[in-house]
């Protein structure tokens, strides 16, 4: 076994240790902290296919923000851990019958003729000065470009929806116009006052 | 001294040997400056509210961080008897971890950097993104409602800047064309100096990513998550001793973290500011330098922001201008209308 090869088996090994935990762990915090685990290793294993840009978004957009999110909704939540673990025997059944369906459907197409490691050499390494980068945003921005550009339009969609369904109880907030707080001045709040100034009294002073 | 090694131990060992010797060479001149750092902001405030600051350990006060560092580490590590135990040690190491990994691909001059990858710049913002986990993790762990209610406001404050953070970025790498910093720094080389460095075409995008480092890296008057006057000590309340250490060294190795990156990204890296003399280390270390004064001159200045406050400033006046600066250097570039 080669230097890579038991890298990948390090990090295959830690990735469905990690998938594991994420349905087994009793705690959902716990869950969603493997599932931080797992993703950051499946961004190795990204790294070790030389998809180095795919990788780095991968942390980035999941590990940095998706996740931060939910962890940041489950953190909120009042959860009765009684609650969640019914049922977890009863559908232990299916979910493995699902999953093996899965694996077997994955052997089938990889073992199979056309995706099989014989039609499917491993591509020569890249040079240093290949940017993978370069090559997927020429790639996104020309060939193509309708199916970025819809993929665009519908997350827009999406975000509007999203936003539409969630402000419906705006009009009996209260909130406080930043453009007036900005345009107070000194002379509206403050008013000086001119006094005489008076004797000080030095009868009884120590 | 590669090939030293290489006769004693071997080619692969000795690869390994070498590089652990230069990562050993950038992170401890890092924690040194840290200790530093923390000794300048008590004087540089003290200045600013003159006062004096420590000058009783040491000559002027220069050993006062190392006596910092001896009373943290000799306190007793309390630890919460309802605290998850594990996620509650793991979390000061998730906070500091990031701060000094992204130094990885920073380079210091032209040749000095340990490696000097591609996508450089993605790298750092993907990992200096993971440094909120340490911040989320210790206030859950440490099951407290003061901690938690830190945790929320980093949270939020954390994802709202990093999108102004990448915007302001993205205008540097337009200008640049490339992702690799050593790249990035090159392409504000020119023979006219300081007129060439990115902070000049792109002056809007400096300020914005400024702020959203002051407030990435919870400083004042960002610093919501510690809320002093009103959670206490937010997500580090119940961290004490070594562990406490910890967090407070991941604060100050972020702050030198992001000032390095801003010098690099705006201020020209290691290049000198007028053309004729020589560019070098000096130069990157000022410029740093002088970045981490600004952030302890904005605590020193401004009172803390409100959260909503806070919120109102990330989202609809940040995020708003980088885009307008993007779309804007998009036009200038097609058009090519650029003096230089």
């Amino acid at each position: 076994m080669n230097f890579e090869a038991s890298v990948f088996y390090f990090f295959s090994a830690i990735l469905v240790i990690a998938a594991l935990r994420v349905i087994t762990a009793r705690n959902p915090v716990h869950s969603a902290l493997f599932l931080v685990l797992a993703f950051f290793t499946a961004a190795a294993l990204w790294l070790l296919l030389e998809a180095e840009f795919l990788a780095i978004v991968l942390v980035l957009v999941y590990v940095g923000a998706v996740m931060v999110l939910f962890l940041f909704v489950i953190m909120m939540l009042d959860l009765n851990l009684e609650k969640l673990r019914e049922g977890y025997w009863d559908y232990l059944l299916p979910s493995l019958i699902v999953a093996g369906v899965m694996v077997v459907e994955m052997a089938v197409i990889l073992g199979g003729r056309y995706f099989g490691l014989a039609a499917m050499p491993h591509p020569p390494a890249a040079g240093a000065d290949y940017s993978n980068t370069k090559a997927l945003g020429r790639l996104l921005y020309t060939e193509y470009v309708y199916a970025f550009e819809i993929a665009a339009v519908i997350l827009l969609v999406a975000i509007v929806a999203a936003i539409a369904l969630t402000l419906r109880s705006q009009k009996k907030n209260k909130y406080q116009a930043a453009y007036k707080q900005i345009a107070v001045r000194r002379s509206d709040r403050v008013r000086l006052v001119s006094m005489p100034g008076e004797e000080r009294d030095r009868g009884d002073a120590p | 001294m590669e090939g030293w090694l290489a006769g004693w131990f071997g080619a692969p060992a000795a690869v390994t040997l070498w590089t652990f010797a230069k990562i050993l060479a950038i992170v401890v001149p890092i924690i040194l400056c840290v200790a530093y750092l923390t000794l300048a902001e008590r004087k540089v405030i003290g200045f600013m509210q003159l006062r004096i600051g420590p000058n009783r350990v040491g000559p002027k006060g220069l050993l006062q961080p190392f006596a910092d560092v001896l009373k943290l580490l000799v306190k007793e590590v309390v630890v919460p008897s309802s605290a998850s135990k594990f996620l509650f040690f793991i979390a000061p190491m998730l906070s500091l971890m990031p701060a000094l990994a992204a130094w990885a691909v920073m380079p210091f001059t032209d040749s000095m950097v340990l490696s000097n990858i591609d996508a450089g710049l993605l790298y750092v913002l993907a990992i200096t993104s993971m440094g909120v986990y340490g911040v989320l993790v210790a206030s859950w762990a440490s099951n407290s409602k003061y901690a938690l209610l830190g945790a929320m406001r980093s949270a939020a404050q954390i994802v709202a800047y990093e999108i102004a953070m990448g915007f302001a970025l993205v205008c540097v790498l337009m200008m640049s064309g490339s992702l690799n910093l050593s790249v990035i720094v090159d392409a504000q080389r020119t023979q006219f100096g300081i007129l060439g460095w990115n902070l000049i075409p792109l002056f809007p995008m400096f300020v914005v990513y400024f702020i959203s480092a002051v407030a990435e890296t919870n400083r004042a008057p960002f610093d919501v998550a510690e809320g002093e006057s009103e959670i206490v000590a937010g997500f580090h309340v119940e961290y004490s001793g070594t562990a406490f250490a910890v967090f407070f060294l991941a604060e100050y190795a972020n702050m030198i973290l992001v000032s390095a990156l801003a010098v690099l990204m705006f201020l020209g890296g290691w290049l000198s500011p007028v053309a004729g003399i020589p560019d070098g280390f000096f130069w990157f270390a000022a410029k740093t330098a002088f970045l981490l004064f600004c952030f302890l001159w904005i605590r020193a200045t401004f009172p803390r922001y409100r959260y909503d406050q806070i919120m109102r400033l990330g989202w609809k006046v940040l995020i708003p201008l980088t885009i307008v600066w993007l779309l804007l250097i998009g036009v200038l570039m097609r058009m090519s209308w650029w003096p230089w």
